[in-house]
């Protein structure tokens, strides 16, 4: 064949040829060409959900009446609010809403109805757990709508005179902790946790690998080594490494954003370590499930994506069907984001905080023994 | 168990998958010898050495390394062993200094801070102590892991081809060493393809497909192997090498430098084979064949384990 062609079908052939042989090979890269755009479709496609309905939500009732009832029941008919549990003080409820376990609390004043039937407007009021203000907007901003249209259907007859002009009751919405709705305030400290996500997996990924690599662990594997001066000297450092990004998150957070910091910072940097130790628990685990330092970057990627999607960062938890919660509920950076956002932004404080820490403790605990089972003491 | 031995094992077995790399070897070692392990590249030289110091766990196999149960004591003989690796493996990010430090850390040395600075001294790496190890030549580097292997005042040295890419000044320089270490009682096994380090050890093993062929003093090794060689020098050997290396009683005719050797077990045979070729052109003379006739000879009648 001449020189000069500028293709040989032969040659491109066996380039073809050869990138297919060791894509097979590959096993891996294979599975993530596959596994990333099913992994996409299903977050996605299901889980996330921009309009997040059922939010759970606290009664505080100081008035059995016939109109809170049909208040309550427009509500729940709404899908918006799922009530979960009647509550009877003030403290309780306040309680309930630092930890996070509802969404929002609807006090129904005493005197309700005769307040009502008299004309003179009573309250009613709807605390909602604003720190994520996408989770809350769309419920809002139906609330208004809903109770006019419900209690018109009661105020016919007598009761007709209620119904037109100014609207029978007064409506009070507290928008907790985020009252003017700043997304910064919900990302940025939840940034923090996505990042030492990625950065503490990613390099603790690569360094068992790296020694497999360069050749220098048949070297370290000579020695009188034992599994877990291994591990935990690799993973001491970058804790270093991890608080220094958080430092820097924190300084930005409050000098650039103007992100409010209600709570405790000496108990969140105690918890950042906590969720520092996690995240490098599993890339330590990935170094030593790994054969090279390309596979443990693909697998920290597989770790971080759902990580990222299904933990509450981009999309509101409580927004995604119950199958995502649960794998949610797994990941470390789910229950991180609720305390980092609960000491800022709520002012939580370790009574608070305690009911998320053992979940990522556990997360490290099975995660680290894995590593170390399968850390290998041998070049077999 | 016989304390005279720094190695002593027996029927030491490796497979991987159905393949068996190394079938069964026993070794004998002596406190205070060079012992030469010689072999094709993949007869599980290797392999054999990397379960003595537990790097693989052995399939099967028993006996004693430096007193230590060869199995089940694992962790003890590390810490009197010190290995060197085929490919270096020290780390190439860490200066020469640091890379003695660390190890003398790994095997908690006593008086660490002394003992490393002696080595650097030793060594005659003083100059040097700041360069990154990645920046070495590969002279340099063998001697940086030799330096290392021994910091913690190893008894049984494990050498997988120290001089492979060295020049040959440092090859010497580096031979002369492990003498006189072996001298002081240091015992070297060391893995080669040089013939002329396979004459420095004071015994040798030649290993092929997993086998173990033979052992000895390298006088012994060439007794055994009952060769008859013939030198012969002259014109156009290439071209009369072909036609022995078909001629009954030849088993192989290989040019060393501008001669060739031709060998065969029976030397009737071989002489008669030889006879049409002994013209006024060519000068014959019967010679004590050399290990590497052995060895080739050796390496020409084991069979592949992979073949069916």
């Amino acid at each position: 064949m001449s020189q000069r062609t500028p293709l040989s079908l032969a040659r491109f052939w066996a380039i073809v040829t050869k990138e297919f042989i060791q894509m097979r090979r590959d096993r891996l890269t294979f599975g993530m060409i596959i596994g990333i755009p099913v992994v996409q479709l299903m977050l996605f496609g299901y889980a996330i959900n921009g309009d997040p309905k059922h939010l759970p939500t606290a009664l505080l009732l100081g008035d059995q009446s016939q109109q809170g009832r049909t208040l309550l029941t427009a509500m729940k008919n709404s899908d918006y609010f799922r009530f979960v549990t009647e509550l009877h003080s003030e403290a309780e409820a306040e309680e309930a809403l630092a930890r996070g376990d509802v969404q929002f609390i609807i006090t129904i004043p005493e005197n309700f109805s005769h307040t009502l039937l008299r004309g003179e407007r009573p309250t009613l009021l709807v605390e909602a757990d604003a720190t994520d203000p996408s989770a809350t907007g769309n419920a809002i901003a139906s609330l208004r709508t809903l109770i006019d249209s419900s209690l018109r259907q009661d105020m016919k007859g007598t009761l007709a005179f209620l119904a037109p002009g100014v609207p029978p009751i007064d409506l009070r919405v507290h928008a907790r902790y985020n009252p003017e709705g700043i997304s910064q305030y919900n990302i940025v400290p939840g940034l923090m946790g996505v990042v030492l996500t990625m950065t503490m997996v990613m390099i603790t990924g690569l360094a068992i690998t790296r020694e497999r690599e360069r050749g220098t662990m048949e070297n370290l594997l000579s020695m009188p080594t034992r599994p877990l001066e291994v591990l935990l000297g690799k993973i001491i450092p970058y804790i270093f490494v991890g608080y220094i990004q958080v430092g820097l998150i924190l300084v930005a957070a409050r000098f650039l954003f103007h992100v409010p910091m209600a709570g405790s910072i000496p108990l969140l940097l105690l918890t950042s370590l906590i969720f520092i130790a996690a995240n490098l628990a599993m890339g330590i685990t990935f170094s030593t499930l790994a054969k090279n330092q390309l596979q443990a970057v693909q697998m920290t990627f597989f770790f971080f994506l759902p990580s990222l999607l299904l933990s509450g960062f981009m999309f509101p938890f409580r927004g995604m069907p119950e199958w995502a919660q649960m794998i949610g509920e797994v990941l470390p950076l789910t229950h991180f984001l609720r305390i980092i956002r609960g000491i800022l932004l709520k002012g939580n404080g370790i009574h608070e905080v305690r009911g998320e820490l053992w979940p990522i403790l556990l997360f490290t605990t099975v995660v680290l023994t894995i590593g170390v089972k399968r850390y290998r003491k041998t070049l077999d | 168990m016989n304390d005279d031995f720094a190695i002593d094992v027996r029927g030491m077995t490796k497979r991987f998958g159905d393949h068996t790399v190394v079938n069964g070897i026993a070794l004998q070692v002596r406190r205070g010898e060079v012992y030469g392990f010689l072999g094709p590249n993949g007869s599980g030289k290797t392999t054999f050495i990397r379960m003595l110091c537990g790097l693989l766990a052995a399939d099967a196999g028993e006996g004693h390394c430096l007193g230590f149960d060869v199995i089940r004591e694992s962790e003890l003989i590390k810490r009197q062993v010190g290995y060197m690796t085929q490919r270096f493996s020290f780390y190439e990010d860490l200066s020469i200094a640091e890379n003695l430090d660390f190890v003398a850390r790994m095997y908690e040395v006593p008086e660490r801070k002394k003992v490393v600075r002696e080595s650097i001294d030793r060594l005659g790496l003083g100059g040097r102590q700041r360069q990154l190890a990645g920046e070495l030549s590969g002279g340099w580097k063998q001697r940086l892991a030799l330096a290392a292997c021994l910091i913690h005042g190893p008894s049984l040295l494990l050498l997988d081809e120290p001089t492979a890419g060295v020049d040959p000044k440092a090859r010497r320089d580096f031979w002369e060493q492990i003498h006189q270490l072996a001298v002081q009682g240091l015992t070297f096994l060391i893995t080669t393809h040089y013939m002329d380090e396979a004459e420095r050890c004071d015994r040798l093993a030649y290993l092929s497909y997993g086998n173990l062929l033979t052992n000895g003093t390298a006088a012994e090794v060439v007794a055994q192997s009952g060769l008859t060689t013939w030198t012969v020098s002259g014109p156009d050997l290439p071209h009369i090498a072909q036609q022995l290396r078909s001629a009954p009683g030849v088993l192989q005719a290989v040019p060393f430098g501008t001669t060739m050797h031709v060998s065969g077990t029976d030397g009737e045979r071989l002489t008669r084979a030889i006879a049409p070729y002994r013209t006024e052109a060519y000068r014959w003379q019967p010679i004590t064949p050399s290990l590497e006739d052995v060895f080739i000879h050796l390496m020409g009648s084991s069979k592949d384990n992979y073949s069916p």
